[in-house]
């Protein structure tokens, strides 16, 4: 198998990706976002999640949550390459919503095959957000790995431990938990408000999401909301992990690209030592190569994008060489946009510090950019 | 990646398929004696004479100047040359000579040329009987080639002839080349619009007013050369475009130099890489492979975590920069029409450069042997290619200059000095 030239970008997809830029520009153009997510500066205010839930209930009637849920099922069931495309235009807004972690759950409950993942499916296509808790306190990525234990009762499971850095959890209607058995790793629905969990809201540095660690003491899940039996999960989380590792790099590459615009427009207008800055190559060539790294970036989430539907083999190559492109471009993109802004952008009025910390906190998520190196030169090399 | 795909027509899957069984049936044989690494780095008339016989057999069966028009050799088709050098490139056969006559001087020719003078000089410049070469660096006009000072003026009582004097610089492939491509000031009043475009039979004025003396370049080949013009006279019917036209005529070559013009080059050269469905654009590929059998400082260089690490930074690059021209193709995710192709020529010259110099790494002492030494790793490829990497992040505009067009044309931020 091939993929295809254009990465099966289709006229669908491109109005879609037209359509939500021009949709988040007109509902919330980045002085609306600062006032939603930057009235507070007191780094010890208590966590609060800022996000507009009409916002979020618009983009749900408008299918954005439902776009890799098959026809079949009631979705959209548009190919991978269409929703990284959406995730880079919501990042390029700085949007704080639970979508694409919602997005990613769905890439989950897909690979479950099963047909509890397809009633976890339908309370997305219901319009509920979804959020991942698959990680530990050790901050794992790796599949095998929960903080979370699942012992068999009479009918279902009983989790207990804690999920650590759950991503929009605040914002999440229910989890995807990960969880270990006697058998393996298994996957679990779980609500937000079940019995015996709770969520305690970490302090981050992103203003534009919110984090969670979460407590599981004696959660009873039903036979229903088993995803993924222990010892099927390892294998549903391998064949999700491109399109969660694609899509955080779209996310990245939408606010690389509002981090390189806004940043030559500040160097195109402001002056001193009687230019624009732009004049000067000191500023104009590291704006190049932010260009150049995004630019690489990005046709790696479109090839990581396109292989996932189209050569499966090596989607986990190009998903993971898209992160690690990815994070170079969130690391050089917000110290050049705060540097090159001089005095104003180390403001907390101005702007540039919103992305700044989304791409901090991007740069972390599902493994950085030296994780995802070192995985890769076993993938392609060989283990030493 | 490089396979035919829904995309091309049935005609242009024919010609794939014509492409591919023309070259089972066509390689040429092996090379009688040691090609340099890029045929701007040709020196010796037996290693030309390889060359030539090969691009003039692949043009006679239609792989080169494909996209031309049929009345000045080319073969009339639309985007057919992109399949031709795809299927060249995965047959691994060797690279054309006549590379600044295909990718500068033909598609200058073509948008500015009278149909006579294209008529004349494409069809042997397709096949490789003339040889062209490239006149515009000077030594006091690098960067700045707007500030050129070899000087044409019309012949004293004759408006159909010009006298040129000067001199050029870094010119590749001068001492085979029957032409030159020429930019000349004729006005020395005004920097832009005093500038004119030529092309001169430099072989025929060999020793009438054009020498040609060779440079050694730091990788101690020589291949290049500067050209002395004293009095050389030339016919005005080898101008191109008007008087004080030439630096928007420059701007055609450069922009074809640099990968970025309308006209696919034809160009030939195995690098694929059979290690995996996409082909390498810069030699990672090759490095990977070096570093699977060399040893440095004494262990396995492919067992060492750093080097993988670096290697792995340019596999990534490699394989970004060979899919974002598929990002320019597709209409919704075009951000800049000039954006991605404008790159091209930056981004690709600075990873063979960083290629080339990991390679050195990975070889770690035997990275001290030259090309002359029977134990140098690869024949000294990589210790010679570090070197003239520098040919390419230097020539047809340097990194530097490149940063500013780019910031410019494609950022729009202010002109730079």
């Amino acid at each position: 198998m091939t993929l295809p030239k254009d990465f099966g970008f289709s006229e669908e997809a491109s109005l879609l990706k037209q359509t939500s830029r021009d949709f988040l520009q007109n509902k919330l153009p980045t002085e609306k976002l600062h006032q939603l997510v930057a009235d507070d500066p007191d780094s010890f205010r208590s966590p609060v999640a800022k996000w507009d839930r009409e916002l979020w209930r618009e983009m749900t009637a408008l299918g954005w949550s439902t776009l890799s849920i098959p026809d079949s099922l009631g979705g959209l069931g548009m190919p991978a390459v269409a929703v990284a495309g959406l995730v880079e235009e919501t990042s390029r807004a700085a949007l704080p919503s639970p979508l694409m972690s919602t997005l990613q759950a769905c890439f989950v409950l897909a690979a479950c095959e099963s047909e509890h993942a397809n009633t976890a499916l339908q309370k997305i296509l219901s319009g509920q957000a979804a959020t991942l808790a698959i990680t530990d306190q050790f901050g794992s990525w790796d599949a095998q790995d929960s903080g979370v234990s699942a012992t068999p009762v009479s009918d279902g499971y009983r989790l207990n431990g804690t999920a650590w850095f759950v991503q929009d959890a605040a914002k999440a209607d229910f989890y995807i938990v990960k969880a270990k058995g006697d058998e393996g790793i298994g996957l679990f629905s779980v609500d937000a408000g079940a019995a015996g969990l709770n969520a305690s809201p970490d302090h981050i540095v992103d203003l534009t999401r919110d984090q969670a660690h979460i407590d599981f003491s004696n959660v009873e899940v039903a036979d229903s909301a088993v995803l993924a039996l222990p010892g099927c999960g390892v294998g549903a989380m391998h064949v999700a992990e491109p399109a969660i590792l694609t899509l955080i790099a779209a996310d990245i590459v939408g606010a690389g690209e509002w981090q390189l615009q806004t940043t030559v427009e500040y160097a195109k207008t402001r002056v001193q030592f009687d230019h624009p800055l732009g004049f000067f190559q000191a500023v104009k060539h590291p704006l190049v190569d932010l260009m150049l790294l995004i630019d690489q970036a990005r046709a790696l989430v479109y090839t990581a994008a396109c292989a996932i539907d189209h050569e499966p083999r090596h989607a986990e190559k190009y998903a993971r060489m898209a992160k690690a492109a990815a994070c170079e471009v969130a690391a050089f993109g917000s110290r050049k946009s705060m540097q090159l802004h001089g005095g104003i952008g180390y403001t907390w009025e101005c702007f540039v510090q919103i992305y700044f910390k989304r791409q901090i906190h991007n740069q972390m998520l599902f493994g950085d950019a030296a994780y995802q190196r070192t995985k890769l030169a076993d993938l392609i090399i060989g283990t030493a | 990646m490089t396979d035919s795909t829904p995309q091309e027509s049935p005609d242009q899957q024919t010609f794939r398929k014509y492409c591919r069984e023309w070259l089972q049936d066509n390689l040429p044989p092996a090379p009688p004696v040691i090609l340099p690494q890029m045929a701007i780095g040709l020196m010796y008339t037996e290693q030309l004479d390889y060359l030539v016989q090969w691009q003039k057999s692949a043009f006679d069966a239609g792989l080169v100047g494909c996209d031309y028009p049929r009345n000045c050799g080319g073969g009339g088709h639309e985007n057919y040359q992109r399949i031709a050098n795809e299927e060249m490139h995965k047959a691994k056969t060797p690279y054309f000579p006549n590379v600044i006559g295909l990718g500068m001087a033909a598609p200058t020719l073509f948008y500015h040329a009278s149909d006579e003078l294209k008529q004349r000089l494409l069809p042997k410049l397709f096949s490789a009987e003339e040889i062209w070469c490239q006149g515009f660096s000077e030594p006091g006009a690098g960067s700045d080639l707007a500030s050129v000072q070899t000087f044409a003026e019309p012949k004293p009582g004759d408006d159909h002839k010009w006298i040129i004097n000067g001199q050029k610089v870094w010119t590749s492939l001068a001492h085979f080349a029957s032409w030159m491509i020429l930019l000349a000031r004729t006005d020395k009043s005004d920097k832009y619009n005093g500038l004119s475009y030529f092309v001169v039979p430099i072989k025929a004025a060999l020793g009438k007013g054009v020498t040609v003396k060779p440079l050694i370049k730091a990788s101690g080949e020589t291949g290049f050369n500067e050209v002395l013009f004293e009095n050389l006279e030339i016919d005005d019917a080898y101008r191109l475009d008007e008087v004080g036209k030439g630096w928007q005529v420059a701007m055609t070559t450069l922009t074809h130099e640099r990968g970025a013009g309308a006209l696919v080059m034809p160009s030939a050269g195995g690098q694929a890489d059979d290690d995996s469905d996409s082909s390498s654009i810069s030699g990672v590929g090759d490095v990977l492979r070096l570093a699977r059998n060399s040893y440095r400082f004494g262990k396995r260089a492919v067992d060492d975590p750093l080097i993988r690490d670096q290697l792995v930074k340019l596999l990534i690059r490699d394989e970004g920069l060979s899919r974002s021209m598929g990002v320019h193709n597709v209409d919704g995710l075009r951000e800049h029409p000039s954006r991605i192709p404008m790159q091209g020529k930056l981004a690709v010259t600075e990873l063979m450069q960083d290629a080339a110099a990991l390679a050195l790494e990975i070889e770690g002492a035997s990275s001290s042997l030259y090309v002359a030494d029977s134990n140098a790793p690869e024949k000294g490829r990589w210790s010679m290619g570090y070197i003239n990497s520098f040919a390419n992040t230097i020539a047809a505009g340097t990194s530097e200059v490149q940063r500013n067009i780019l910031g410019e044309r494609v950022l729009g931020m202010p002109k730079s000095k």
